[in-house]
């Protein structure tokens, strides 16, 4: 994964840093396997590897593939992300290590779920009872949100200024 | 070494963080500084994801042969902030394919000099 | 984007419906194993998209026409709210189903199922119009060409 993230900072090709994308996407959803994420895994292989691919590249098709080189020295940047990753570094100290059922993480309201979402809902899946039943209001939320971001993307690109101008032009000279 | 296995997951999230944020800031071409985004929202959820899984546990699917749950809180949060990441993704190159249109480039060095002209 | 690679062709004819088969499988097992709206939706509009990547947008616009995918976006968001105010009507609080069945369990279940529901419209018809918007762009960007001469 780190080296698909090398990849994408030193390439040049547009079409090679979106694949290397789709690669570092299908290797993520590994990861989520392995964390016994398996709703969130495909999730990921179908939105992050599937769909963002394929809308990138269709972007693609529109816009120049190659990247201009960089202009500013990458000192400043570099610097910036070193301090950030330090200081991030030194706040995991005092997080509560890998992997135990004992961290707060695991304590508040994750061991009522277990229990009782089969008992309340029915549903052997516990993460599709807590998304749909539970938190209704956050998936209702987020469902808003994608659609907000849908009609974005559609206002601003189902329309051109030509036309638009060209319609007004019609309404005036049939007025 | 018990600290690096303790804390190795935060550790990989900080690396791939790191290089989203180095792409952000760094390069000047919008649909890199897109890709450079999304690493970082993913290095999110790795985040989010890690301190739920529970070692010896399994995914949290109720069985009658398993004892030991991984946290289905994350995997919630997680699961509905993938499907958003994409719509705001989406809407992101929406705005780069516009100003492609009203620029002619997609590098912000350039439509910089463009606007200052 | 229309190439004349007779196996792609047939390929995707062969592929569409298991993927759509699949997609639905994701969407009404989601109860029971991984799976439910948001991924079975996500399926779904891969489908098509894959169909309109190869044999190009004009022809994944008859399977399902823009008009009435534009109409699906908000049909899905108006699922999940009503469902709510259903509840109101049931004199529970918003999004609780647990009066929608004869107990509380088998109405959570059914109201789970409406609720994917809503998600699986709004997931399939937002992320196909967003392919649809930028795979039609060139299209929209030709015709204002032609309208200059």
């Amino acid at each position: 994964m780190v080296a698909a993230v090398i990849g994408v900072i030193r390439s040049r090709n547009l079409f090679v840093v979106v694949m290397l994308g789709g690669i570092y996407s299908f290797l993520m959803a590994t990861v989520m396997v392995a964390l016994d994420a398996v709703d969130v895994a495909m999730t990921e292989a179908a939105v992050g590897a599937g769909m963002s691919t394929v809308l990138l590249l269709a972007v693609l098709g529109l816009v120049k593939t190659r990247e201009a080189p960089l202009r500013h020295s990458p000192f400043i940047p570099l610097l910036v992300c070193f301090l950030t990753g330090a200081a991030l570094i030194y706040g995991t100290l005092s997080l509560p290590p890998f992997g135990r059922q004992d961290t707060p993480t695991n304590q508040h309201v994750a061991p009522y779920y277990i229990k009782n979402s089969v008992k309340e809902t029915g549903s052997p899946n516990i993460v599709t009872a807590v998304l749909a039943s539970y938190r209704g209001y956050d998936t209702l939320g987020e469902t808003t949100v994608i659609f907000t971001g849908g009609i974005g993307v559609l206002i601003l690109l189902s329309t051109s200024r030509r036309r638009r101008l060209k319609q007004s032009s019609d309404e005036d000279s049939s007025t | 070494m018990s600290l690096i296995l303790a804390s190795i997951n935060y550790w990989v999230t900080i690396i791939l963080m790191i290089g989203g944020l180095y792409i952000v800031v760094a390069h000047g071409n919008m649909v890199k500084k897109l890709v450079g985004l999304s690493i970082f929202q993913t290095s999110v959820y790795l985040l989010f994801l890690s301190p739920g899984k529970i070692l010896g546990g399994t995914a949290p699917i109720i069985s009658e042969k398993f004892e030991v749950y991984s946290n289905p809180l994350p995997h919630v949060l997680i699961l509905t902030a993938i499907v958003v990441g994409v719509a705001t993704i989406a809407l992101g190159m929406a705005l780069v394919v516009r100003i492609n249109e009203a620029y002619g480039t997609i590098e912000d060095d350039e439509v910089h000099e463009m606007e200052q002209d | 984007m229309i190439r004349d690679t007779i196996i792609l062709r047939v390929v995707i004819k062969l592929l569409l419906p298991a993927i759509l088969l699949f997609a639905l499988y994701v969407q009404f097992h989601g109860d029971y194993g991984p799976g439910g709206g948001f991924q079975a939706g996500v399926a779904a509009a891969a489908a098509i998209i894959l169909y309109g990547l190869v044999f190009g947008v004009s022809a994944a616009r008859k399977i399902v026409p823009q008009k009435f995918l534009f109409s699906l976006i908000p049909i899905g968001v108006l699922v999940f709210s009503g469902t709510g105010i259903v509840s109101w009507f049931f004199g529970a609080n918003y999004l609780d189903y647990s009066p929608f069945g004869s107990d509380s369990k088998s109405g959570q279940h059914l109201g789970i199922l409406i609720v994917e529901l809503g998600v699986f419209i709004t997931v399939f018809s937002t992320m196909l119009a967003i392919f649809y918007s930028f795979a039609g762009r060139s299209e929209i960007l030709s015709l204002d060409g032609d309208t200059d001469k």
